[in-house]
């Protein structure tokens, strides 16, 4: 069984001129010690589908339709007060900025403790000796003295490792990891890259990456699923998808970065056009207005996400 | 081989650091550029590479004598400009421009297009007509691909890509030689990100534009550059030309990063060795003596750790000395091939 089953998801929030939808009618799984790497440009939904899934979405957001199933468990069933008894236990976030998602003014070792006290029923005591453990787990040095230091004290990376602590102290099922390294740099992204996708693997727990940096993806991701202003286009195995992207966003995509180990042509590939403005989605496909190959349907009508062997697709021109 | 058109030797930028609060004293330096030197030749572009405090920007705003060098020389067009005064650099500054990282706050939101673009000629050229502006801006927009008619219009109502091509206007307005871009593409989405390069290197061709061009990303920098020099904590490890530094990166440090950027090709990262990478970037406030890179060089030497290598053909690394060369370990992983 998956680890994670979303189906039909739809998020809107409330702006002052109107309704804005975020996320349309998004279906995605993740299983027991996959990564799914969640890969788009700014306003593609990728972060908000993340925080859909945690029940994140703050005052002017709202689940509309569909479902997030974690482990069978239909989590838009469940009340405010069953969420947070999920959050940091069974689904952890680690967010991009370790500078200010880890509180300033409390030691680290009582920030990694915390879930544990929280949802496990540890004492204090208990929970930083279990800190200590984890904090020697993710590889950081001399944890015995970081347990008492704030977070200023750590380095960028340090503190990034301490977010991967917290994140696993309860051994989630899931675990999202939104932009976890775009602040670092790219020798610290490395090490901090493949030390959560070796606990996940030792874990078994789903990983969940959202990235912008298809790099990234193509060392560490399982699958991946490919965002457009609000919709998936495409996903897939992500060897199959960048041996062979179907979707014309996602070829685009491909096309669009400079290699490191291809031949340097002349000028890049780009797609003409920008992304669009979610206040104001086009009726159609969202990606029609810049696509090279659309058609008159696709002006009016939005392709659904259809299942094609391994791979999910939402294009008319794939039937 | 043509003539270089900024020429900067043994640059040192170092700030001071001061304790107390009424009085106070200083207490030591940042050597935030430490001993650079390079030349940028007319109609090349080189890149700057490296980490977050590497001294790639201020190596820039030295260039542009927006912070003062401590020591060391910046040649322009053959010109020495270290030390010239206020006055005296202002027509060097209409030569080199700048485009900055974050198209948000590089524009000022309370001035219309028009005026943003057009402050450098109000600037420079006080005594053209008001309507010449109005026509060099409205061809300036043209050729950065923008709607002459978007002039009247303010910063907020432009996407990133669209205000970076705002930027580069601005930049291009008083025809310079140099345009240094500092991250100028890394705050852009991908799709967004190709189109800017390409109107950087077609703009480029067109003027016959020199670059001096600052990024942290390595398939960007491989795109875009004739030479490349890779900078650690102040001082630059390796300089060559692009397609040399990576079939043959030869500083330990140079190996270390392009081992360490993910290639967007999933078969290729299944057959490469997974990078053993040491450490983070120490603090500049506090280098490590010797080679600053040795606490994190997979092929240190005793003397290392001691002594600053000298600069031996490409590379400043003692693995490359002439007279250890004996003593060069067998290497393994070929970075970046």
């Amino acid at each position: 069984m998956s680890v994670l089953d979303i189906n039909g998801l739809t998020v809107s929030f409330r702006t002052e001129t109107g309704r804005v939808y975020a996320v349309n009618d998004t279906s995605l799984h993740v299983d027991p010690g996959e990564t799914l790497a969640v890969v788009g440009e700014s306003g593609s939904g990728k972060s908000v589908t993340a925080l859909a899934i945690l029940r994140l979405l703050g005052e002017a957001g709202r689940i509309d339709q569909g479902s997030i199933h974690l482990e069978g468990e239909d989590l838009t069933a469940l009340s405010e007060l069953e969420m947070t008894r999920i959050r940091g236990n069974r689904i952890s976030m680690i967010f991009q900025e370790p500078m200010t998602s880890l509180n300033p003014v409390i030691q680290v070792g009582r920030q990694v403790a915390e879930p544990l006290v929280l949802h496990q029923g540890l004492t204090w005591a208990q929970g930083l000796e279990r800190a200590h453990d984890l904090l020697a787990k993710v590889a950081i040095p001399d944890p015995g003295a970081r347990i008492r230091e704030n977070p200023h004290q750590l380095s960028g990376g340090m503190r990034q490792r301490a977010m991967i602590a917290m994140a696993l102290a309860c051994s989630p099922r899931l675990i999202i990891a939104d932009e976890p390294t775009t602040a670092l740099d790219v020798t610290v992204q490395a090490q901090i890259l493949a030390l959560l996708k070796d606990l996940t693997v030792e874990t078994g727990a789903a990983l969940i990456l959202i990235t912008h940096d298809l790099g990234v993806v193509a060392r560490y991701a399982d699958r991946v699923t490919v965002m457009y202003g609000g919709r998936i286009m495409e996903t897939a195995k992500a060897t199959n998808l960048y041996r062979d992207p179907r979707h014309p966003y996602t070829r685009g995509l491909m096309n669009s970065i400079p290699s490191l180990d291809g031949p340097v042509g002349a000028a890049l590939s780009t797609i003409e056009g920008q992304p669009p403005d979610l206040a104001h989605p086009p009726p159609g496909c969202p990606f029609a207005p810049r696509c090279s190959q659309r058609q008159e349907q696709c002006e009016k009508q939005v392709p659904p996400l259809r299942r094609d062997g391994e791979r999910d697709i939402a294009c008319v021109r794939h039937d | 081989m043509t003539d270089p058109l900024i020429s900067v030797s043994d640059l040192k930028v170092h700030f001071p650091v001061t304790e107390g609060v009424l009085i106070t004293r200083q207490t030591g330096s940042v050597k935030a550029v430490d001993g650079v030197s390079f030349d940028v030749r007319k109609g090349e572009t080189l890149s700057l590479v490296g980490e977050s405090g590497c001294g790639k920007s201020t190596t820039a705003l030295a260039v542009l004598r927006m912070v003062e060098p401590t020591a060391g020389s910046i040649h322009f067009d053959g010109e020495n400009i270290t030390t010239l005064d206020r006055n005296a650099m202002r027509p060097y500054r209409q030569r080199m421009q700048m485009v900055y990282q974050d198209p948000f706050s590089s524009l000022n939101p309370r001035m219309k297009v028009a005026d943003i673009v057009g402050e450098p000629l109000r600037v420079h050229r006080p005594d053209q007509p008001r309507s010449d502006y109005r026509k060099r801006v409205r061809e300036l927009l043209d050729v950065v691909g923008l709607l002459p008619d978007m002039a009247d219009r303010y910063p907020h109502e432009f996407s990133g890509g669209q205000r970076q091509r705002i930027g580069i206007a601005r930049a291009l307005a008083l025809q310079p030689d140099l345009l240094i871009c500092d991250e100028a593409v890394s705050a852009l989405d991908v799709s967004i990100q190709a189109q800017v390069i390409n109107l950087l290197m077609t703009l480029q061709k067109e003027f016959n534009l020199t670059y001096l061009f600052i990024s942290h990303d390595l398939s960007v920098v491989r795109h875009v550059s004739d030479r490349i020099a890779v900078m650690y904590l102040g001082q630059i490890v390796e300089l060559k030309k692009r397609d040399d530094l990576f079939a043959n990166p030869e500083h330990p440090y140079t190996r270390t990063l392009l081992n360490a950027v993910p290639v967007a090709n999933p078969d290729l990262e299944a057959r490469r060795e997974q990078p053993l990478i040491i450490g983070e970037v120490p603090s500049v406030r506090n280098p490590p003596s010797g080679c600053r890179f040795h606490p994190r060089c997979p092929d240190v030497l005793p003397e290392c750790r001691t002594t600053a290598p000298g600069v031996h053909g490409n590379v400043a690394c003692h693995l490359y000395a002439p007279n250890d060369g004996a003593t060069l370990p067998g290497r393994t992983s070929e970075g970046g091939s």
